[in-house]
């Protein structure tokens, strides 16, 4: 059989997905007995509509990049990193001591050592479940996903016990001023141009493009991107060739791990500006489907990420807007986008490659 | 009169996207006869049987079993019509004992209890019509490659198939096995059976079959009485043009010992010693061949000597001694002290099927000088470097950003061949040079192997094809059961001979 052109499924394929998926979740809505095109309305509308909609979609999305960009690396290597989750959590806690340790006096300064924090400690994290990976053959994905448990209990653990500010909630002391991040409102302001005052979005997002480029050069222009690829199409081939699966299993999964510690800076750093307990919030897991959606290529992830971004915020509206819609709806929604794009993608898939295939005949 | 044809095919056509695996292919087997199919890689032999055991769908055509068109959807029905299919690649399960082996999917009832008495004693009266004793409570990973051939036999008969297709059947099978086989082909053949055989070697086709069809680019393009053609007509046929079928080549000169290998060992993990102390040396410009039925530790040989395996012992290359086991004993390690490696299995070792074809020519190369520029891959030298091997090899077709799975085998072998021989080797592994490779292109493997001895280096070739053996090798070595049997040289020895050797036995006292 021969296989869609790279346009379609690239393009078309995940497009026909996100149709299904909204079809389906139109029919829930319908259920429930609401207007489903208000709904999309609400949601485009809250998400893509205003400043302040874009400012908490691409601040999502800025998660997302980050988290997806983890699974996609790990992906070329064969390796199915679920612990996204956990390596994010703990990202976020390298990012906050870093904070907390000095008194920045500007955030130029505090950026990069935080992004070495929060890479450092989400390196970390993946790093031994590769280890167990590489050396004694664990499975990857039952020991990145039993680390997810293990790092939520650790940030419980710390939050309560070690880290814990003054007051009631669990959480740690407010960053020093010198280490806020600027918000989309400050740098755009710089150009005259508006934008949401208490939008979250910041700078981070700039590093989350910044890691997009790297990951590429990474992945298709470097010798270690290299063995990488070949070594995640084949590892008998990859001993054939000299390149030591131990090594590619290690180093892989600490990227990987930093990428997804990185979502602090903008999560941690950038918004909450003090370690909250629910700082990740399942965007180690919806990294996962904006991998699978972006094709594990970054431009796909940055795609894949701002939809998903929208569609979070577009939730969040569309709760507010329509009381009925409860937020138990809204993930309802959310997980048939994560479905259609990503388990379901095959169902979709075959029938669309008879379609080309007889188009083919056709033109023949 | 004459009966109908067992199987007449009648314009079969078949294409895949843009390429047509069958063109308009007739065809009529005669009932009780053998009938052969060869032809080159890709000329779609396999398509065509596919198509008769219901893999496939034709495009259009017609199928007609004994005198009566017949559709076949599926392999159920093939079963049906009574055709039986033996694979290249068994469809056994290995730890399912012979009797269940057969049975599986014929069970006739809920219960298998009965079906199973039933069974043994069918295959008791199948073992002594046709000489194919086989203990039906054997379990088949026990059983040796011909006997578990002989199990996939049985599984046919005992579906009461009146036509039996055998894929490339004695690819794996020892000279003396092969025989076997044959005679039990002419067994079947006296009972009345129709047999098809594909093949790629002609001396099968010669020694066995009654008549012979030539397949050539997914058209039929001869069929003749065996009896009136001959081995080199044949090959002609099927490559459309002149072939040389023995290596022309002058005699060796060696030189000084390149590779000097002593009492090398290899445990797998099963505990199971692979390698039982292997001594040889190979000299520069020497061809040393390595003769043995698949299996029989040359692979391991291969994997210890290109870095894949860790191995006891002593290597020594141009008086160096090598690692063989913990850091440095790598693949990266091997080519850096001037050993290159052209797997056995390309497919799985030597290539990355889903890379362009000018990444799989830094596979193994990445980190040289002339491929890379500081971390980063220089992917434009690359390019360059593949489009001129791809010229300087006759890589079909010339593209150096084709997938390597795009292409043909034969062509494929030269991608990893033209990487392996240029990056200059004191000493060349080589392993199944031309297995699934077409004719042709066999001719121009083995004259840049030859080209390579007669530039001073040392060749250490393994085959299980005899043939080859014979043709390339300066000196023959047999390999059985992890040893080294004796060495030969090709002029003093014959296939017999080797067989014996390869089988076990000491050969005729040299």
């Amino acid at each position: 059989m021969q296989k869609l052109p790279a346009w379609a499924d690239v393009v078309l394929l995940p497009l026909i997905n996100l149709a299904l998926a909204f079809l389906v979740s139109g029919l829930v809505i319908l259920y429930i007995g609401e207007n489903p095109l208000q709904a999309l309305k609400v949601m485009v509308n809250g998400a893509m509509g205003s400043t302040r909609g874009w400012g908490y979609t691409l601040f999502f999305a800025t998660n997302f990049i980050f988290t997806g960009l983890a699974v996609a690396v790990a992906y070329h290597a064969s390796l199915f990193n679920i612990g996204g989750e956990g390596q994010a959590a703990l990202g976020g806690l390298g990012v906050a001591l870093v904070c907390l340790a000095v008194d920045w006096p500007f955030w130029w300064m505090a950026l990069p050592a935080a992004i070495i924090g929060g890479a450092v400690f989400g390196a970390a994290w993946a790093a031994i479940p590769a280890w167990l990976n590489a050396r004694r053959g664990s499975h990857i994905v039952i020991t990145t996903i039993m680390f997810n448990f293990i790092a939520s209990a650790l940030m419980v653990y710390l939050l309560v016990n070690i880290l814990k500010a003054p007051g009631m909630a669990p959480e740690s002391a407010g960053f020093p001023e010198g280490s806020h991040l600027p918000t989309a409102y400050d740098v755009l302001g710089l150009f005259g141009i508006p934008f949401n005052r208490f939008a979250p979005l910041n700078v981070a997002f700039l590093v989350a493009l910044a890691a997009c480029w790297g990951v590429w050069i990474l992945i298709w222009r470097t010798r270690l991107g290299y063995e990488i690829r070949a070594f995640g199409k084949s590892e008998p081939a990859a001993v054939y060739a000299g390149i030591s699966p131990v090594r590619i299993i290690m180093v892989t999964m600490l990227i990987s791990g930093a990428l997804a510690g990185l979502m602090g800076i903008n999560a941690v750093m950038g918004e909450a500006e003090r370690l909250t307990l629910d700082a990740v919030q399942g965007a180690g897991f919806v990294g996962i489907a904006v991998a699978l959606m972006g094709r594990n290529h970054p431009v796909g992830v940055l795609l894949a990420a701002i939809l998903f971004g929208a569609l979070y915020q577009g939730g969040i509206e569309l709760e507010f807007e329509i009381p009925a819609i409860s937020r138990e709806m809204i993930l309802v929604i959310q997980a048939l986008v994560i479905l259609f794009t990503g388990a379901l993608d095959g169902m979709v898939r075959t029938p669309l490659e008879r379609v080309f295939a007889s188009l083919r005949k056709g033109a023949a | 009169m004459t009966p109908p044809p067992a199987i007449e095919l009648r314009r079969i056509c078949k294409s895949f996207g843009p390429v047509q695996a069958n063109k308009d292919i007739s065809l009529k087997v005669m009932p009780g006869t053998i009938h052969g199919i060869i032809g080159e890689n890709g000329a779609g032999k396999s398509t065509l049987m596919s198509i008769l055991y219901g893999f496939y769908k034709a495009d259009s055509g017609e199928i007609l079993i004994g005198g009566r068109e017949t559709q076949i959807p599926d392999s159920q029905a093939a079963i049906k019509a009574g055709i039986g299919m033996v694979f290249q690649h068994f469809k056994l399960v290995e730890n399912f004992s012979v009797l269940e082996n057969v049975v599986l999917g014929a069970e006739d009832g809920s219960f298998l209890r009965p079906t199973l008495a039933r069974a043994r004693k069918h295959l008791t009266d199948l073992a002594r019509d046709y000489e194919m004793n086989v203990d039906p409570d054997a379990k088949i990973e026990d059983l040796s490659v011909g006997h578990q051939q002989r199990v996939e036999i049985l599984k046919a008969l005992y579906r009461e198939a009146n036509i039996l297709i055998l894929d490339e059947p004695t690819g794996v099978l020892t000279p003396a096995e092969a025989d076997h086989l044959f005679r039990i082909l002419r067994g079947l053949k006296a009972e009345g059976k129709t047999i098809i055989l594909i093949t790629h070697k002609l001396r099968e086709i010669m020694e066995i079959t009654d008549t012979v069809s030539v397949m050539r680019r997914g058209e039929m393009t001869d069929t003749v009485k065996t009896a009136e053609t001959s081995p080199q007509d044949l090959a002609e046929r099927m490559v459309g043009r002149k072939v040389l079928l023995r290596v022309d080549k002058a005699p060796a000169r060696p030189g000084k010992t390149v590779l000097e290998v002593k009492d090398l060992r290899v445990t797998d993990g099963q505990g199971v010693e692979r390698l039982r102390g292997i001594d040889l040396t190979v000299r520069a410009g020497e061809i040393l061949g390595i003769a043995g039925v698949a299996g029989n530790g040359q692979s391991d040989l291969l994997d210890v000597l290109g870095g894949i395996r860790a191995a006891t012992g002593a290597v020594t290359l141009n008086d160096a001694a090598l690692s063989l086991s913990g850091p440095g004993s790598d693949a990266r390690a091997r080519r850096r002290a001037g050993i290159t490696h052209v797997p056995e299995d390309r497919h799985r070792l030597g290539l990355i099927l889903d890379f362009k074809a000018w990444e799989n020519t830094g596979f193994g190369y990445q980190d040289l000088p002339k491929y890379c520029q500081g971390l980063m891959m220089d992917n434009r030298a690359l390019r360059e470097d593949t489009d001129a091997k791809m010229a300087r090899f006759d890589v079909r077709p010339h593209d150096p950003n084709l997938a390597a799975k795009n292409f043909s085998g034969g062509n494929q072998q030269k991608i990893v061949l033209a990487r392996e021989i240029e990056a200059d080797p004191d000493l060349l592994l080589i392993g199944q040079p031309t297995r699934g490779v077409d004719i042709g292109a066999i001719e121009f493997i083995h004259q840049r192997i030859v080209e390579l001895r007669d530039a001073g280096k040392a060749i250490l070739l393994v085959s299980v094809e005899l043939d080859e053996i014979l043709s390339l090798s300066d000196r023959i070595a047999v390999m059985f059961d992890g040893r080294i049997m004796g060495e030969r040289l090709p002029g003093q020895t014959d296939e017999t001979e080797l067989g014996l050797m390869m089988a076990g036995m000491e050969g005729r006292a040299a």
